[in-house]
């Protein structure tokens, strides 16, 4: 009988441990397979980050995992409930019906990279849009909720009536975070959070999601800034060609990378063993 | 409806030597009152876009009228109303003008088009790249100069997928030429319907001379924008 | 005479009335139009280029004409078979229907359009969010996509508007058909009168679409809320 280990996630025990289990992920567009096999385990409060080249996949991935992909093949567990997926149309993977997947998605939310705020509505509502729409939270509740996230990421209520148009890149960032707070996910997904920021505003997000992540959040990141995912996971994965080349604490797979292709990422890159 | 075709085919395409109608009478009258009314909108929208306020205004006023009252009324004006004037009728040359259908069918027209025609190509005058005309002036360049060789080529260019739209809009306006008893496509589909009492070949053949009309311009019109805005970055 | 001027501006109230039932059928036309045009299914996209290309080739007078003897010849070969006596098309209903139908097809390139300006990522947020189909359909891509429709919404109003004039051809009274009935009652001498009732007609049309620009331009300001005021 094979030993179970850190990846065998269809092992019981461990999955029990899961807050979000992610197994064998495939995806194909058309000819190309994007995803070939990818799966991962994040136990409560685990902050992953996942690092690759452009193309590897990882954004791909992390989209398959609230389904805003749809997989060819795979399994999703949120907290001990596998998510039921049938076969849809070109054999792509869809939940089982309209209820569960709403489900799924009030219970993992995102920050996108280019932010998705809805430019029609002000601050306020942007967040409290999912919350009393969705999980029929009475509005005088969202609302206070909106305010205590907006303070925690260093908003005051002042921006509350602006539109998302008239806040800087960074602003707007963390109102989305704000925005995905709101619905007290089980598990955050941060689709490369600062790539389209201008670069005096990637600290202010940074510091937002570090702060979240000392909370004992569950999150995944895919991220370009390396020095961050070191300072800020307890968990690294380097994606490569649709496959996780290697996989563990930043320390060891930043500082003692030992397959060929991360040496290679980490040298094109401006990263610091000893910062 | 075969008896239909067989009587009015003719009349519908060509009419006789003596009587131009249908596709013959509907093409004119779209290729006239295009061409005249283009010729009138350049002078119009240079003046417009360029010209001091004295000549800006009449010519605003103008197209503010002419766009927005319907091309019916228009024409019901030019062709009763105006012959109806007696000094109108009185005068040896413009008595004869007035008192033929024809003439006062294509001046109502051209007019309108004209209108059309002159706001779009201002628009198109206003949008040219204030370098381009920036580059030009540094050079030496200006007025009539300036406007023939820089400013009205960009915006001619410019100007051509809106034009396009109003040509075929023209068209389909001429169909309002049977109300002043211009033997258009449509008088011809009138004519007979009311010998056959058969509404949907009269009127199909109609709807379908029309068709192929307006797809044989608008392919027209896509080769010229293929030609002519090649230099353009695509969205 | 002044029972003549009452008489136009009871035409007046026609053509708004028809000019709005007209828009409002054609804007549900659009939407159909549209979706059909946006969908994956093959055959509502075929379906929907064939209303569009068609409708757009043909001079609205004409497809007005055809429509309204052809239905008016099926009514009257029904009546007949039944042996009830002739029921004649009301105008009002013949004219909105044309007009509703042919302007949804214009209407659908504008909405097609607006749709497409929304930028995606506000429906990706919209879903990963929980919200339903219906709702990001209702609270984030129509709100939005009116915003970039305003403008053709408001040149296609100009257009019916004046296509109304065309609908006194079919015998409904609106304000040409006044003006019409005003000069053949008329007892002034000369074309004077007619060129009177005329322009008065046409002067109605202009305060109408005049009042129409500020509207919509009104209506433009409000939907931008939000949007222009950071200069990026």
């Amino acid at each position: 009988m094979a030993e179970a280990s850190a990846h065998d996630v269809t092992s019981i025990q461990v999955r029990v441990m899961n807050k979000l289990a992610v197994e064998n992920i495939h995806k194909r567009y058309g000819e190309t397979e994007v995803l070939k096999g990818v799966s991962l385990a994040a136990r409560p409060g685990d902050v992953i980050s996942i690092l690759g080249s452009s193309g590897s996949g990882k954004s791909t991935f992390l989209r398959c995992i609230n389904l805003l992909e749809q997989p060819n093949q795979g399994v999703i567990w949120l907290d001990d409930q596998e998510i039921k997926l049938r076969p849809g149309k070109h054999g792509m993977l869809r939940a089982e019906n309209q209820k569960a997947l709403q489900q799924l998605r009030t219970k993992v939310s995102m920050v996108f990279q280019s932010f998705n705020l809805w430019s029609h509505l002000n601050v306020l509502q942007n967040i409290i849009e999912a919350p009393v729409h969705v999980k029929k939270v009475p509005k005088p509740e969202a609302i206070t909720k909106a305010r205590a996230n907006l303070a925690k990421v260093g908003l005051n209520t002042d921006v509350e009536k602006k539109y998302p148009a008239q806040l800087s890149g960074g602003q707007q960032q963390r109102v989305a975070i704000a925005r995905a707070l709101t619905m007290d996910p089980e598990v955050m997904l941060f689709d490369e959070p600062t790539s389209a920021l201008d670069p005096e505003l990637v600290g202010e997000v940074l510091k937002v999601i570090q702060a979240l992540a000392t909370e004992g959040r569950t999150m995944i990141i895919v991220t370009h800034e390396i020095n961050f995912a070191r300072h800020v996971s307890n968990r690294v994965v380097f994606l490569s060609e649709g496959k996780i080349e290697e996989e563990g604490p930043p320390d060891e797979v930043l500082a003692r990378p030992k397959s060929e292709r991360l040496i290679q990422f980490l040298s094109g890159t401006r990263w610091h063993k000893d910062t | 409806m075969i008896d239909l075709i067989k009587q009015y085919w003719q009349p519908f395409l060509w009419g006789s030597p003596n009587h131009i109608s249908g596709l013959a009478m509907t093409l004119w009258l779209t290729v006239a009152s295009c061409v005249m009314g283009f010729a009138l909108a350049l002078p119009l929208s240079v003046g417009r876009a360029a010209g001091p306020l004295w000549v800006r205004w009449p010519i605003w006023l103008f197209t503010f009228v002419f766009r927005g009252t319907p091309l019916y009324i228009q024409l019901l004006i030019i062709y009763s109303a105006i012959y109806g004037l007696d000094f109108v009728r009185n005068t040896p040359g413009l008595g004869a003008f007035f008192k033929d259908a024809l003439n006062c069918t294509i001046l109502a027209f051209t007019v309108n088009t004209c209108a059309y025609t002159t706001e779009l190509l201002t628009g198109a005058v206003k949008a040219t790249p204030r370098g381009e005309v920036e580059a030009a002036r540094s050079l030496g360049l200006a007025g009539i100069s300036l406007y023939l060789r820089i400013i009205l080529p960009s915006a001619l260019r410019r100007a051509l997928p809106a034009y396009s739209n109003e040509v075929i809009l023209m068209l389909h306006a001429t169909s309002l030429a049977f109300t002043a008893t211009v033997p258009d496509i449509l008088k011809v589909a009138r004519d007979a319907y009311a010998d056959f009492y058969l509404p949907f070949p009269a009127f199909g053949i109609a709807a379908i001379l029309y068709a192929c009309l307006s797809l044989t311009f608008i392919s027209l019109f896509r080769k010229a924008e293929q030609k002519w805005l090649r230099h353009l970055p695509t969205t | 005479m002044s029972g003549y001027l009452q008489q136009l501006l009871a035409g007046i109230v026609v053509t708004i009335e028809v000019g709005t039932v007209s828009l409002l059928i054609a804007f549900v036309l659009g939407l159909v139009g549209a979706a059909a045009k946006l969908s994956s299914n093959r055959w509502f996209a075929m379906a929907g280029s064939a209303y569009t290309t068609l409708i757009r080739a043909v001079p609205d007078l004409v497809l007005m004409l055809l429509m309204y003897y052809s239905v008016q010849n099926c009514v009257n070969a029904i009546t007949d078979f039944l042996g009830q006596p002739q029921i004649d098309i009301d105008p009002f209903l013949a004219g909105v229907s044309v007009l509703g139908f042919i302007y949804g097809a214009y209407f659908t390139e504008t909405i097609r359009g607006a749709v497409k300006a929304v930028p995606r990522g506000q429906l990706e947020a919209a879903a990963a969010f929980g919200l339903t189909r219906w709702q990001s359909f209702s609270r984030i891509l129509f709100p939005q996509m009116m915003r970039f429709a305003l403008p053709g919404i408001s040149n296609n109003w100009q257009v019916i508007l004046k296509a109304t004039a065309l609908v006194s051809i079919i015998n409904l009274h609106e304000v040409i058909y006044a003006a019409q009935a005003a000069i053949k009652g008329s007892s002034w001498p000369g074309g004077a009168q007619v060129l009177f009732y005329l322009s008065a007609a046409a002067l109605l049309y202009l305060v109408l679409t005049t009042l129409s620009n500020f509207v919509f331009s009104y209506l433009e300001k409000r939907y931008a809320a939000g949007f222009e005021r950071m200069a990026r």
